[in-house]
């Protein structure tokens, strides 16, 4: 099934065809050209012979040979032509030598294969002659090369250029950097207005409530994520206790554990292990959902049935967040203090009766409450983060893997920063 | 055109059959694909046009018969020569299927680099000239796919299909989505290249007017099998109902009375 590709040049019935340099416009052309060109030909040519190439092997190498004859100087090609043998086609211009205002003769006769890139370079040939001001003719084409040729013409130089580095793209970057920073916290308290609002319509207007959706977010971000929450508190905490215990012994104060544990889990540890693990476990689903969807059109969708993307999508999840967070940061602390009290017992030799009479000594309910108090504060951080990255996703792939991944890097900085401030403000009302 | 007798088969499915689960969606269906033709492939929704273009590409997996792609037996290859077989076919899927975070130069220059030992400039050149082929300007090259209209991602995407000077062009629905202008313009374009090139092309479509104006050959597809195959004659004389609905059917008609007028 595989003919001889040397069939090609026996086909071969155009010689000196028609095609001048003068006719070709090399950088200039329409589409409108390309068609009017075969709208009449009707020359079907149901087996081409150039396609018949077996296997695409690189096969003969390509060669130029430039000489003369009797019909005047013969720049003669030889070889295959095509995409397998590029470098050594691109190589072989190498040899091409014009002499100003002599017209030369491209002899494709012993051509064996030509694909888009022999075409390509016969037009790159083409436009060096015109440089040159010599005429240049084609000889010994297949009909079939010769339209190929006819439809590829030379491509100006659109490579792009490689600028060297300096100093300066370090101040752009950083320029652009800190610009970025300043639209993002514009960007995040417009969004927290638009939050704010959709929810204060919510309140007025009960109807409009999506509950089910509001329960389907609170199983996923809550009810899902307390065995993960619960183990890493049980691990953290019990890390710390035996950390506590291996320095409080050489003081004989190794039931002072209780104390910290208590304090450090109930004011600090519980609400922020539990917003880093929501901000990695529910903020970059919402952004990659919320991403998704504006990539495929369906947020355009909601806005034109007349709902608002802002209540049907992002206050269920928001408010799923804000009530989940302080219950799992309970459950985190809870987690935390039996897994140091374990580590205490076991490792420590602090019996759970004193470590329970610690622990009752130590913590006050004002402990309790500060972890509490950031919860939901720590939600609404995570959630609307997640939601303004969610919402800048463009069309791209990329742009969806960016952006997740910038949702869970800002609300995880914003969190602890968050809980910064909240340990000044708590100092400061000395609470 | 060349007689038939003296065509050369470059795709040949015999006895096909491929399904999920339990249903089979292509039964016992055989297939020729000539070289240098233009080979529309019609039937109504969820007869298994795409499903029979995606198992001879081999994103499907058949559950009976064979495929020979240039006379050589899909399963029969190994993974070195059915890349080798890969590499001589371009694929234009519905949705296009761009890398979306690729510029659409880069998509067109993917397979390139992937294959081919080429300079950067004549990389360059070869992406604007695919791109120069299928009548997009060069302003396009350096935009992202969603940057596109959906003509113009068809385009892209068939100079990506383009890319490596296939053999083979499967098309599927390539002018679904198109407004009639433009889905004539892309017909004339396929015919255009399909010579120059001397591509084979499959095109799985519904389009009327592509299958009158472009194709060589029809195939009908139905009841997991081919209804019927051959030139548009041979598609107004057959007898099987859907045939019958589709090709002489009201919007047969508006479409050859367009024709005629236009």
């Amino acid at each position: 099934m595989f003919a001889e590709t040397s069939s090609l040049t026996i086909t071969g019935g155009g010689r000196h065809s028609g095609l001048s340099p003068g006719e070709a416009k090399p950088y200039l052309r329409t589409r409108a050209g390309i068609l009017r060109r075969f709208r009449c030909g009707n020359t079907r040519l149901a087996s081409a012979g150039y396609a018949d190439t077996g296997l695409k092997a690189a096969g003969a190498e390509p060669r130029l040979a430039p000489g003369a004859d009797a019909d005047g100087r013969v720049i003669a090609l030889s070889g295959d032509w095509v995409m397998a043998n590029a470098r050594a086609a691109e190589g072989a211009l190498g040899a091409l030598s014009f002499q100003d205002g002599a017209p030369v003769i491209l002899d494709l006769s012993r051509v064996g294969r030509l694909d888009t890139l022999g075409s390509l370079l016969v037009a790159n040939i083409r436009a060096m002659a015109k440089e040159h001001g010599a005429a240049m003719t084609l000889r010994g084409a297949t009909p079939d090369q010769l339209l190929l040729i006819a439809e590829v013409q030379a491509q100006p130089d659109t490579t792009p250029k490689e600028r060297p580095f300096s100093g300066v793209d370090i101040l752009v970057d950083v320029g652009k950097g800190m610009h970025g920073f300043g639209k993002d916290f514009v960007g995040g308290v417009s969004f927290l207005g638009g939050f704010v609002a959709a929810l204060g319509r919510v309140i007025v207007r009960p109807s409009h409530f999506r509950t089910a959706a509001f329960v389907k977010q609170l199983e996923a971000f809550g009810f899902r994520s307390v065995p993960i929450i619960a183990l890493i508190s049980f691990l953290v905490g019990g890390i710390i206790a035996q950390q506590s215990v291996f320095q409080l012994r050489t003081f004989g104060t190794a039931a002072f554990v209780a104390d910290l544990l208590g304090i450090l889990v109930l004011r600090e540890l519980g609400v922020l292990l539990t917003a880093i693990m929501i901000a990695g476990r529910s903020g970059s689903a919402i952004t990659a959902e919320i991403g998704s969807m504006k990539m495929r059109e369906e947020i355009d969708a909601l806005r034109t049935m007349g709902l608002d993307p802002m209540e049907v999508l992002i206050v269920p999840r928001i408010l799923a967040l804000i009530v989940a967070m302080p219950i799992l940061t309970f459950i985190a602390s809870m987690s935390g203090i039996f897994g140091g009290g374990l580590v205490a017992w076991v490792y420590g030799d602090v019996s759970p009766d004193v470590f329970l009479a610690r622990l009752q000594a130590a913590v006050r309910m004002n402990t309790f409450m500060v972890g509490m108090i950031k919860a939901p504060v720590m939600a609404l951080v995570i959630g609307l983060i997640a939601a303004i990255e969610g919402a800048a996703v463009r069309g791209s792939a990329e742009s969806l893997g960016r952006q997740t991944t910038a949702s869970v890097v800002k609300a995880i900085f914003m969190v602890i920063l968050v809980d910064g401030l909240f340990a000044m403000f708590f100092a400061a009302i000395k609470y | 055109m060349t007689e038939p007798g003296a065509r050369e088969t470059v795709i040949e499915v015999r006895d096909l059959a491929v399904g999920f689960g339990d249903r089979l969606v292509n039964d016992g269906l055989s297939l020729d694909v000539y070289r240098g033709e233009i080979l529309g492939v019609v039937g109504a929704s969820g007869t298994g046009k795409s499903v029979l273009m995606r198992t001879i590409v081999g994103l499907l997996p058949k559950k009976r018969g064979t495929i020979s792609v240039f006379g050589r037996d899909m399963d029969a290859l190994s993974e070195k020569e059915r890349q080798s077989v890969e590499k001589r076919w371009g694929i234009l899927f519905q949705q296009g299927a761009l890398f979306s975070s690729l510029t659409v130069k880069q998509n067109i220059q993917l397979p390139m680099r992937e294959y081919l030992d080429l300079s950067d400039r004549l990389l360059n050149d070869l992406a604007m000239l695919k791109l120069d082929m299928v009548g997009l300007k060069g302003d396009a090259a350096d935009k992202f796919p969603s940057e596109l209209s959906g003509g113009m991602v068809k385009r892209a995407a068939l100079a990506r299909a383009l890319a490596l000077d296939p053999e083979i062009v499967f098309l599927d629905e390539p002018t679904s989505g198109l407004d009639p202008i433009g889905a004539g313009d892309f017909d004339e374009l396929t015919s255009t290249l399909q010579k120059t090139l001397g591509l084979t092309v499959f095109m799985v479509t519904h389009d009327l007017d592509s299958l009158g104006s472009i194709c060589d050959r029809i195939v009908a597809l139905g009841e997991g099998k081919v209804l019927a195959a051959g030139d548009m004659s041979v598609m107004l004389k057959a007898e099987h109902p859907w045939l019958k609905a589709y090709f002489t059917g009201p919007r047969a008609h508006a479409a050859q009375l367009g024709r005629k007028n236009g």
